[in-house]
């Protein structure tokens, strides 16, 4: 088992590295260099250079790249923002636990709800509940979750007056954002839930179950919703991954300082370094809690413990 | 040559008896087709001209008579403004998805059919893509390339290949072990005709059902990137712009937001009811 977390971990480092390669090569695109974006294509060629020395901009492509991974390695550096001249990282730290608290709440919220009405709805397949809960869930699914939060805002903030409509000050401030966020993944996770469930229940050793004299309520809750929930947990990476997104988003409509509304910010600015920084600064963060969870499924399920723990076999 | 048409027909007629079976898929495709008549035939319902026309003395007016949906900040008609942003948000959808189903197919058909050394490269930069949750691989596109009509296509396209790299991957994977595929082989049929005729078509069922749940998607993406202000720019009509300029007017005129977005939510549960429909009748193993 630990041959299989070390092998994850090590396959992390060329991961990681690649990610922050795709950032930077896809950003590097940006047409113009810092001295111009800066300063206006009017400005002087002198002050323009000497401004693209002071961001590293004269190297080559590679070399730069080279450098930024030693910044970030050695002293946790991302560059400085084209705009403030001040170190992004700053920016960053300073809006990220907003983020992340949205994200985790509403995941929180999502793998509640959706995960317990996925049990319920396969549980009682075919039932009106069903069809509402199968439904529901088809709806949520394509309802965008800005406009959602638009709604909600509209109805909570502006007519009754209950919540706060923007900013990030207190647990208060978050509740409309993560109801946003939280529907769309969640009505994911219930349609999951239900299929990995339905299948799960016409398996053999359900019937052996049954056929054994167990109870109804035995079989769903001890045999059948263990292994219905392993393809679930496979999913809870790329769920957080949604729900990260569904906040960049959701912060544009309750004006909550975090990374999202930085990143649209900075992209309005042409302000490529803080662009960058946050976006690799989100991606490795996605990317560790995508590790972890396939990590912990290793531990959760028993059939992928085994295949590791002699010699330690690839998964296709 | 004629016996296989038939077959075809009669394969197609099986689907069709299967989907129209489901109710609310018949309801998705209904929907469906009247939102792709309205974007076809936008200029038949109302001419472009109104989505342009400014009428000062109608500024911000409720949905009546005369405007079914209400005027916006500038005396817009709100109704021509929506049938015509129709226009966008499936093509951008449709575009989108079948791009990114021919660069998927492409290279997932190629890393499940070749295996190995192709296969490695191909899954290890596809885990690179993963990595990056698909909003931010496309604000970075677009941070990169400038917000537009055409950017806002590339970047969404390109955050959905990766997905549709690694599906087209495995339903190859588990076509290309059959016998009939190792019939070919024994007979010197070419890798790529192997690839066309005989793997891809039989893996056609899961695609068809991604591509069309991948619309709904994409629709999603496209107005959530142009709500804040990344995608297609005002005073383009494009639904997402719309509810965007709605957000100003909040609280005086709420309806600017209700009707864009109710049509953003029926065009994408029209995918997603016509799509979850033909994953039971292209597939009835697949049937819950």
């Amino acid at each position: 088992m630990s041959r299989y977390v070390i092998k994850r971990l090590l396959y992390m480092i060329p991961v990681l590295l690649g990610v922050a390669f795709l950032v930077f090569t896809i950003l590097s695109l940006t047409p113009g260099d810092p001295g111009t974006i800066i300063l206006g294509i009017t400005a002087d060629p002198e002050d323009i250079a000497a401004l693209n020395a002071e961001f590293g901009y004269d190297q080559p492509f590679l070399i730069r790249f080279f450098n930024y991974i030693k910044d970030i390695v050695l002293h946790f550096d991302l560059g400085n923002s084209y705009q403030s001249r001040q170190p992004v990282i700053d920016d960053i730290m300073a809006r990220f636990p907003n983020t992340l608290t949205l994200a985790v709440l509403s995941m929180a919220v999502s793998s509640i709800i959706g995960i317990s009405l996925g049990i319920f709805s396969a549980v009682r397949q075919y039932s009106v509940a069903d069809h509402i809960c199968v439904v529901v869930a088809l709806v949520f699914a394509s309802i965008p979750g800005f406009w959602l939060g638009l709604m909600l805002l509209l109805l909570f903030s502006l007519r009754l007056g209950w919540l706060p409509s923007f900013g990030a000050s207190s647990l208060k401030h978050f509740i409309l954002p993560t109801l946003t966020v939280s529907m769309t993944s969640a009505a994911g996770l219930l349609r999951l839930t239900r299929s990995a469930m339905l299948e799960t229940i016409r398996q053999e050793y359900i019937r052996t179950a049954k056929a054994k004299g167990a109870s109804g309520r035995r079989i769903i809750w001890k045999h059948a919703l263990r292994n219905a929930l392993l393809p679930v947990v496979t999913t809870l990476g790329t769920s957080f991954g949604a729900s990260l997104g569904g906040a960049i988003i959701a912060e544009t409509v309750f004006a909550m300082p975090g990374m999202g509304t930085l990143i649209t910010t900075a992209i309005r600015q042409k302000d490529i370094p803080m662009v960058m920084g946050a976006t690799l600064f989100l991606a490795v963060l996605f990317s560790l809690v995508i590790l972890v969870v396939d990590i912990l499924y290793a531990f959760i399920d028993p059939r992928i413990r085994v295949k590791y723990q002699n010699g330690g076999k690839k998964r296709g | 040559m004629a016996r296989e048409k038939e077959k075809r027909n009669s394969q197609a007629a099986e689907i069709w008896r299967r989907f129209r079976k489901n109710r609310t898929a018949v309801i998705g495709l209904v929907i469906l087709i009247l939102i792709v008549g309205m974007a076809l035939f936008a200029d038949l319902i109302v001419p472009y001209s109104k989505c342009i026309e400014q009428v000062g003395a109608d500024r911000l007016q409720g949905p009546s008579l005369e405007h079914f949906f209400g005027t916006d900040e500038l005396g817009r008609d709100l109704f021509a403004r929506v049938v015509h942003g129709s226009r966008y948000s499936l093509f951008i959808g449709v575009a989108t998805s079948l791009m990114a189903l021919v660069i998927g197919a492409i290279l997932g058909a190629s890393a499940g059919y070749f295996g190995g050394m192709v296969d490695n490269i191909i899954c290890r930069i596809v885990d690179i893509f993963l990595c990056v949750p698909p909003i931010l691989l496309s604000l970075a596109v677009v941070a990169a390339l400038g917000s537009n009509m055409q950017n806002l296509i590339i970047a969404i396209t390109v955050s959905c290949i990766p997905g549709n790299v690694r599906l087209i991957r495995s339903v190859v994977l588990t076509v290309a072990e059959q016998e009939y595929v190792e019939a070919a082989k024994s007979y010197g049929t070419s890798n790529a005709r192997i690839i066309f005729r005989y793997v891809l078509p039989n893996a056609m069922g899961p695609i068809i059902v991604n591509t069309t749940m991948a619309i709904s998607d994409m629709i999603l993406s496209a107005a959530g990137l142009s709500f804040i202000g990344m995608g297609i720019q005002p005073p383009s009509p494009e639904w997402g712009a719309l509810l965007s300029n709605a957000q100003t007017y909040l609280f005086s005129a709420p309806y600017m937001l209700v009707f864009p977005g109710i049509f953003i939510v029926l065009s994408s549960l029209a995918f997603n009811l016509v799509g979850d429909g033909l994953t039971d009748a292209l597939d009835p193993k697949l049937k819950d």
